[in-house]
């Protein structure tokens, strides 16, 4: 793990710095993905499938990592709340649905409703872990959590009357709402829709989340993400340089949260399926867990990071539910294999960081 | 008990320090003010069988945090321990006494070698235990998916007809039936080796009490240690144990609806206070001094000549065995197996249990953990109550409790994070 | 002689090559109290290191010259050895742990335990403690001392003066305690405090013990030891009997002049008589440097140095200034007050800093040299961006230009703009934390520890671009330095801080003996110098 803090803003010295950036659990999982690929390949399942998954889930939980990085660059470390943004979005898309929009009106009116309501949010968030500096990681998995429990209560209670997402009887929404009933199913994923070969590209959401990693990847160019930077890599250099701190870790919380909850919106179309209730609670997981994997730290975190490693972490649990399930009839195995890498990964990264209060 | 500690400091801080003890209080009071249908016998039989199933687990929260490393969610390992220990027992069938033996004897050996790791980790993730041992639960309930479900059948081969086996000849059922006790199985196998009326019980336990407090206090007083007592904290304490002995005795008298409550299992609460008496006598020795010098200065420690690293494994051992044979207790007395869920929530709900109690990361004690075993499930029984009186619906309350669980262990850390960095931000004098 | 109990005979080491002891030989008696006295890296906690085997010394390859005690040889290889030989050692932060009472302070890993049936199987850790046994010798301890307070009482109320004493009460404890080393005992105790201390360490060596007495404070010295070592820059300059001696001689053999001043001349430099920076009753909570209280005034033009022992709070004005530390009091920059705690005010209104910690405080390491130099001015006066609608990016060709142009001025030597500054050495690194302060175009340059740990070519450099932004800027130049020599060199005059107050200032050829007097904090100079405005040399 040479260059860890590396963030590579120079220009690229080609070679030395693609090898030396590569981390050892980025060439683990790779080599893990190739080998189950391969394994996929001589049991007889089509290669094509499996890349058009990839593509398609790589895309759908693309913007949750992404949200990984304001969170990281700040020095907040991981976003583990990042349910709180999930709500956010959820709560966005329901009362989208609740307004009777349709189709691309409603992603859209669910984005705009759900954005302040994630930045407002957000903001006693990153209030919250500037009080809590030293642990953050901690408090915020119990934050997101007790919002998660929280809103469950709000999920039973809220007066909406659309009968797209309530039940048959009583007060409250459905576990799971089926987005067909608004139009908005793959609504990203089937705008510009191609097939390369048998490999179906999901256009739109690709597009999605590609552009807002180009807005991450632009902000952590501006002043302000600079600035945001530095605080996170050396809040003395920061202090001294005359920043506010705890302002920027505030901003880049909001960033994070409205970011988790705009995923969330993406992430649903896709899956079809909106889902409430306790479906959020372990959401941050895989998410830091795809981040890490890409060659983030808990304390430094790029885009290409985002990009290689929810790529990675997605293309194996989606191969391997197949493989292991063509070779081992009738277990599981992929589920259990993402709970290992995912928290695995975790702890790793845990051992690497250096701070704490006693 | 420690508020009395507290006594001269402000009211406000008093508050804040007992907050989430205070919360849980007013709500189960609450509780009972509006819900009708709860009757005092349905709410004592619950309780004391929650309370006898669950007590010993979150005793085994103590040690980790006198010695500095937090709350331990890494306790699942331990529970998991146990229940690989229950799976061998049943799958040989080995049921009553001996059987129980067997599973302690078999989960003390596993958690031992389980807890070894798990505070190797912990010396690895310094600062950061608490985030790392709920990480390292999850992760650890992967293998132990990985070696139920998978390893059981496909590495090892196991016969499909056993009743514990899935139908398909690989991996063990989701739920796993014990067997009654007196067919040769687990279940109850300590619970009924002896019971007790629940008056009966606690006028005992209540009159004990009262004795130890005087044994201590006249103790204190005879070896020149009169300093640690404290006259007020005795006669409120004292006061307590006798008004509970006096409602035990009354209700004998009077043959009260307290007569109708469900017995209680006598071996199972001497094993529990076994392990109070455990946990205060190691705390006496060289060893629990070194936990408790760990704990309060790791560098302090280490200056002296303490291997911290060590002193921090065994403790973190010392944890997992004792949540290992708390779970078989647990589901001795469930009398299933329910094998991919009974493991992963009693991390979380014994954490909140003894920070409801008023411990914190890094002050725990028996009173802590005994107290806010009621009171977390006393909790527990009224929230769906709540929800019926209140909202008509029950799932409502349900929801809440899980909301409490998760707002109990946040605030609580939020609160003693924020009061450490306060203390330690600098100022100019 | 049979009374020798400690004897350091021809001691040297060095770190990488680097000399940092050369040849010391001296010895500590039964019952006396040996003083110990130096600058700042004279070698004192080195020495005390080898004493105690501490890893920094066995990890580096050892020491040279032999260690005695009772006159046999020893090499301890870890403090645990030393303390077993019964040489102990009052720390100056306290090794205490605030929720454990005095006995269980005193007692810590020592305890007294006795068997029981659990530990007849399972061996000593779990033996039982006994509480009434630890009482009594910590009790026995404190009786030592003449301390009356209750054994049983928790360290974390105490007043620090108890706390030391209940240090001592813990080496003391230990059986056969030979040797006590006290490091800067009195530096955290008021006034009546240290003389109880002092008292006991008389005591103490009336027992038998001797006793190595680190103190700056001379007038301290000359009222307890029996005699004093003085170091300089790692040499041995002489040991003598306190008789034979006085506080004058004793600075100033500890500042001895080693070589001739070399005086930077300039006939173009020109000092105003304007104050630019007042300030006036400045308080500021450094760990480890607070700053008391102190006024200070310094004219446009002027080099200012201030020094001072370390620990004495001379690292802490600078920084309190910067608000890098909370703050309080007030300054007056060009007549008008400044905010204090506010850093991103402090660089507006005109004020450059360069930290004393080069690595922690000054670089961003693993960034390159362009943003390092760039990254003030960029958020604090908003240069080198480029707007693009309501956001402002970076401007890669600006900040290349400028780096590039500060390359060349300041002859940093580097690969290129974008090398990383965690990869140059250390002098050039200093260069590129002036040459970051220098881009914000600063009135005023603060300066804290500018040669610090860069090699002697280097300090050189650094000093003479100093001198050179003072003579052709006429900027004014505030430099906090450990190192007298090179306050001397270039600075006008010379503010001395002892104890978090001014001593006095001293214009730069004044005598060693001046300056050891004050830094030493002796009451002997006030009278002989004034506080303020000492001459101005050109």
């Amino acid at each position: 793990m040479a260059e860890l803090n590396e963030t590579g803003r120079g220009p690229l010295k080609p070679l030395r710095s693609l090898f030396s950036g590569i981390g050892l659990p980025t060439v683990i999982i790779a080599v893990f993905w190739a080998f189950t690929l391969v394994a996929g390949h001589f049991v007889g399942i089509s290669m094509a499938t499996l890349l058009s998954d990839t593509l398609k889930r790589a895309g759908m939980n693309g913007i949750l990592v992404l949200a990984m990085v304001p969170a990281i660059q700040s020095g907040t470390g991981p976003n583990f709340a990042l349910p709180m943004g999930i709500v956010c979005g959820l709560l966005g898309l329901v009362c989208a649905i609740e307004l009777n929009t349709f189709g691309m009106v409603w992603l859209l009116t669910s984005i705009a409703l759900a954005t302040p309501l994630a930045a407002a949010v957000g903001y006693g968030y990153g209030k919250l872990m500037n009080a809590v500096k030293g642990s953050e990681m901690t408090i915020a998995t119990y934050s997101g959590f007790s919002i998660v429990a929280l809103m469950c209560l709000a999920w039973l209670m809220v007066p909406f009357r659309n009968p797209k997402m309530g039940w048959f009887i009583g007060q409250g929404l459905r576990e799971t709402i089926q987005l067909d009933a608004v139009g908005g199913a793959q609504i990203l994923n089937n705008f510009l829709k191609f097939s390369a070969g048998d490999v179906i590209v999901p256009t739109g959401l690709l597009l999605t989340f590609g552009f807002f990693a180009f807005l991450v990847w632009l902000f952590f160019r501006s002043k302000l993400g600079i600035a945001i930077s530095a605080g996170g890599i050396n809040p003395r250099f920061a202090l001294a340089a005359g920043l506010d701190i705890d302002k920027n870790r505030i901003l880049a919380n909001v960033l994070s949260t409205v970011l988790g909850a705009i995923g969330i919106i993406v992430y649903s179309q896709s899956y079809g399926y909106a889902q409430l209730y306790t479906a959020p609670l372990m959401m941050a997981f895989p998410a830091v867990a795809a981040a890490l994997i890409g060659g983030a730290t808990a304390s430094r975190a790029r885009v290409s990071h985002v990009v290689i490693g929810v790529v990675l972490f997605q293309g194996l649990l989606t191969t391997a539910l197949p493989v292991t399930n063509e070779i081992f009839v009738g277990t599981d195995l992929s589920e259990i294999m993402r709970m290992i890498i995912q928290n695995g990964i975790i702890l790793y990264a845990l051992t690497q960081v250096k701070r704490g209060v006693q | 008990m420690n508020g009395l500690n507290d006594r001269s400091r402000a009211a406000g801080e008093w508050i804040l320090e007992n907050l989430v003890t205070i919360i849980f209080v007013a709500f189960t009071l609450f509780g009972f003010m509006v819900s009708s249908g709860v009757s005092v016998g349905y709410f004592f039989s619950e309780l004391s069988s929650r309370v006898f199933r669950n007590s010993f687990l979150v005793l085994s929260l103590i040690i980790p945090v006198l010695a500095g490393l937090g709350l331990n969610f890494g306790i699942v390992i331990g529970a998991m321990s146990g229940q690989a220990a229950i799976a061998i027992a049943r799958y040989y069938e080995m049921g009553g006494l001996s059987g129980l033996l067997f599973c302690f004897a078999a989960a003390a050996i596993l958690a031992l070698f389980c807890g070894y790791l798990t505070g190797r980790l912990y010396n690895k993730t310094r600062g950061q235990e608490m985030i790392a041992s709920l990480i390292v639960g999850f992760f650890a309930n992967g293998i132990y998916q990985f070696i139920f479900l998978f390893a059981v059948g496909v590495i090892v081969s196991v016969p499909a007809i056993h009743p514990m086996i899935k139908p398909d000849g690989v991996g063990i059922r989701m739920t796993v039936d014990l067997v009654p006790v007196n067919q040769g199985g687990l279940k109850y196998a300590l619970d009924n080796i002896l019971q007790a009326p629940f008056v009966h019980s606690l006028l005992v336990v209540a009159l004990g009490l009262l004795v130890l407090l005087l044994a201590r206090y006249w103790l204190n007083k005879r070896r020149g240690r009169g300093h640690l007592n404290s006259l007020p904290s005795l006669l409120i304490n004292g006061g307590l144990c006798l008004a509970a002995a006096a409602v035990a005795a009354h209700a004998i008298v009077t043959n009260s609806p307290l007569m109708m409550v469900r017995k209680t299992p006598v071996v199972t609460g001497l094993l529990i206070i076994g392990l109070c008496v455990f946990t205060v006598l190691i705390m006496k020795t060289k060893l629990g001094q070194d936990f408790r010098s760990v704990g309060q200065s790791q560098h302090a420690a280490e200056v002296s000549g303490i291997n911290v690293d060590r002193t921090r494994i065994i403790a973190t051992m010392i944890s997992t065995v004792l949540a290992a044979w708390g779970q078989i207790i647990y589901l001795q007395n469930m009398g299933t197996l329910n094998t991919y869920n009974a493991h992963t929530q009693i991390g979380m709900f014994s954490v909140a249990a003894i920070l409801v109690g008023g411990a914190s990361t890094s002050r725990a004690s028996i009173t802590h953990a005994i107290f806010g075993t009621i009171l977390f499930n006393a909790m527990f029984i009224m929230s769906p109550e709540i929800g019926q009186s209140l909202f008509g619906q029950a799932l409502l309350g349900e929801y809440f409790r899980t909301f409490m669980v998760y707002g109990v262990i946040g605030v609580a850390l939020g609160i003693h994070v924020w009061k450490a960095n306060k203390k330690n931000r600098l100022t100019v004098d | 002689m049979n009374n020798n109990l400690l004897q350091f005979r021809n001691i040297s080491k060095s770190y990488y090559g680097n000399t940092v002891l050369s040849d010391i030989s001296f010895t500590v008696q039964k019952g006396e109290i040996h003083a110990l006295i130096g600058e700042n890296g004279a070698g004192k906690s080195t020495l005390m290191n080898i004493l105690f085997g501490m890893p920094v010394i066995t990890g580096t390859g050892g020491y040279e010259g032999d260690v005695l005690i009772d006159g046999a040889k020893q090499g301890f290889k870890s403090p645990h050895e030393a303390m077993d030989a019964g040489i102990g050692m009052v720390h100056q932060e306290f090794m205490l742990i605030p929720g454990y009472t005095i006995t269980e302070n005193i007692k810590i890993n020592r305890e007294i335990t006795y068997s029981n049936p659990v530990s007849k199987i399972f061996g000593e850790p779990l033996e039982t403690l006994d509480t009434v046994a630890m009482d009594s010798d910590a009790r026995k301890a404190l009786d030592q001392l003449d301390m009356d307070i209750e054994e049983f009482t928790l360290v974390a109320g105490l007043p620090v003066g108890h706390m030391q004493f209940v240090e001592i009460a813990r080496e003391i404890d230990k059986t056969g305690i030979k040797i006590l080393v006290f490091d800067e005992p009195t530096a955290v105790l008021a006034e009546s405090e240290a003389k109880n201390l002092l008292a006991a360490i008389k005591r103490l060596a009336a027992k038998g013990i001797g006793i190595i007495f680190i103190s700056h404070r001379l007038d301290e010295i000359i009222e307890v030891a029996d005699r004093v070592t003085i170091l300089r820059d790692g040499e041995h300059v002489t040991t003598k009997n306190i008789s034979d001696t006085n506080t004058v001689e004793i600075a100033s053999l500890m500042i001895g002049r080693k070589v001739a001043v070399d005086r930077a001349h300039s006939e173009t430099r020109k000092v105003s008589d304007e104050i630019c920076l007042s300030i006036k009753n400045l308080h500021v909570g450094m760990p480890g440097e607070r700053v008391r209280g102190i006024d200070l005034e310094i004219r446009r033009g002027e080099i200012v140095g201030i020094g001072g022992l370390a620990g004495q709070g001379k690292l802490g004005i600078a920084n309190g200034i910067m608000g890098a530390y909370p703050a309080r009091g007030e300054v007056y920059f060009r007549g008008k007050p400044l905010k204090l705690n506010d850093p991103r005010g402090a660089i507006r209104s005109g004020l450059g800093f360069v930290s004393e910690d080069r690595k922690g405080v000054g670089l961003l390491l693993n960034e390159s040299i362009e943003l390092n130099i760039a990254f003030t001015a960029m958020q604090v006066g908003n240069r080198f961006l480029k707007q693009a609608g309501p956001f402002r990016f970076q401007d890669d060709g600006a900040m290349r230009a400028h780096a590039l142009e500060m390359i060349r001025e300041l002859d940093i030597r580097c690969e290129s703009p974008t090398q990383h500054v965690g990869s140059l050495s250390g002098g050039n690194q200093q260069k590129i934390c002036v040459a970051k302060a220098l881009t914000q175009n600063p009135d005023v340059l603060l300066v804290s520890e500018p040669t610090r740990g860069i090699d002697v070519g280097a300090k050189k450099l650094i000093l003479d671009l100093l001198f050179r932004l003072n003579e052709e800027q006429g900027m004014t130049v505030i430099m906090t330095s450990s190192e007298l020599a090179e306050l001397r060199s270039i600075c006008d005059r010379i503010v001395i801080i002892c104890e978090g107050k001014v001593a006095g200032a001293l214009p730069p050829d004044a005598s060693d003996a001046e300056f050891g007097l004050m830094m030493s904090g002796s009451g002997m100079t006030q009278d002989k110098i004034s506080t303020q405005g000492g001459a101005v040399h050109g």
